[in-house]
């Protein structure tokens, strides 16, 4: 399968910007439904969990790409030890469960993207999602989904925050069983190639096309 | 647009720099962490967690500081303790060689691997050839043990026992 993505990049709030001016939001847009993992799927992801041995889980935060969002972690004031980056959560619970469980479509696609690459990617329904999509920091009293006390970094669109950034989108914009359109977004952080990012998107595109 | 109502607070170009230096440092000081994690692998009783500042949020900078300071302490504080730990790793190797070499110089001494620094369950064990017998007579050997012990399955033998 192979189709070119028609990425474009997400806006940054100018105090984002200057602290991190490497930050980006890289996103695209597909139609795709949410549904039951198909079995190509389970056998990658069976295939993954074979490749992904103990050694490899340690060694896991040493890698460039984990490395980096281990760093913006820190930088942004979370403890990566206390809350696990998304791929060093993966691999902790496929060493705890004993292999990359299946659970469905999207997130099976997501935890591929997150294995494969080391860089998260994030879903919404695009059309619950108004104008362009961004990362800002977040006002007091807005939701996401619960109160924000002010100064939290989100990922916005023009009518409020979708989700706190690395957290679980606002259950009023993320993808339920009705989404017939999903808007899928990379965070890129300082170290990150925009090929892993690129390809990370592309594994999710890809693996949900596989499902269509 | 409510994108339009958020007033940008950006620092000073002075406090920038020192805001970008700080970052730098963050930056380098959680690579050499990371390294020595996986160096330290797999001994137990190192502390890696540095407190967590509320995040995701852009911090402050006495916050980037106190971030910074705390991580060049865990950084000194666990490479102190690994290079303490290899010292009496490397100790408890040379005593196994000799427990070896002269078994009866080292009655009932025991040494595991948690305590060369090496993962599994295996041990060294200085003990005496046909027991009682061997006691009596001095004839001692190491034994050396076969592992951990096997996982229990999930079949019904399993349950069973």
């Amino acid at each position: 399968m192979s189709f070119e993505l028609e990425l474009s990049r997400g806006w940054i709030g100018a105090d984002l910007a200057a602290e991190f001016p490497d930050l980006a939001l890289l996103q695209v847009s597909m139609e795709a439904r949410p549904g039951k993992t198909p079995p190509p799927v389970k056998e990658r992801l069976r295939e993954m969990s074979n490749r992904f041995t103990g050694g490899k889980a340690v060694q896991v935060r040493q890698q460039a790409v984990p490395w980096a969002y281990r760093v913006f972690f820190r930088q942004i004031g979370i403890d990566p030890d206390e809350r696990r980056t998304p791929v060093e959560a993966a691999a902790l619970e496929r060493m705890r469960a004993g292999a990359f469980q299946s659970t469905n479509l999207l997130d099976d696609a997501l935890l591929i993207a997150i294995v494969e690459t080391g860089v998260p990617v994030l879903a919404f329904d695009r059309d619950r999602v108004q104008g362009e999509v961004g990362l800002r920091v977040a006002q007091a009293g807005e939701q996401a989904p619960y109160p924000l006390r002010g100064g939290e970094i989100v990922t916005a669109d023009e009518a409020g925050p979708l989700s706190v950034l690395f957290g679980e989108p606002n259950p009023d914009r993320g993808v339920t069983p009705a989404t017939e359109r999903m808007l899928l977004a990379a965070v890129q952080v300082k170290g990150v190639p925009d090929v892993s990012v690129e390809e990370a998107l592309w594994t999710v595109t890809e693996t949900l096309g596989a499902g269509a | 647009m409510a994108l339009q109502l958020l007033e940008p607070v950006l620092a000073p170009a002075d406090e920038r720099a020192a805001r970008r230096s700080l970052l730098d440092q963050i930056a380098k000081l959680e690579g050499e962490l990371a390294q020595l994690f996986c160096t330290a692998f797999p001994r137990t009783g190192f502390e890696w967690g540095v407190g967590s500042r509320g995040g995701p949020r852009l911090l402050s900078l006495g916050e980037l500081e106190r971030v910074r300071d705390e991580l060049a302490e865990r950084l000194q504080d666990n490479r102190s303790t690994l290079s303490e730990r290899t010292w009496q790793e490397e100790q408890k190797r040379c005593l196994v060689e000799e427990m070896l070499l002269e078994p009866e110089e080292h009655r009932w001494e025991r040494i595991s691997n948690a305590e060369i620094g090496e993962p599994g369950c295996k041990h060294w064990h200085v003990r005496p050839r046909y027991g009682l017998i061997g006691m009596l007579v001095g004839w001692w050997r190491v034994v050396i043990s076969s592992g951990c012990p096997l996982a229990k399955g999930r079949g019904q033998s399993a349950a069973a026992r």
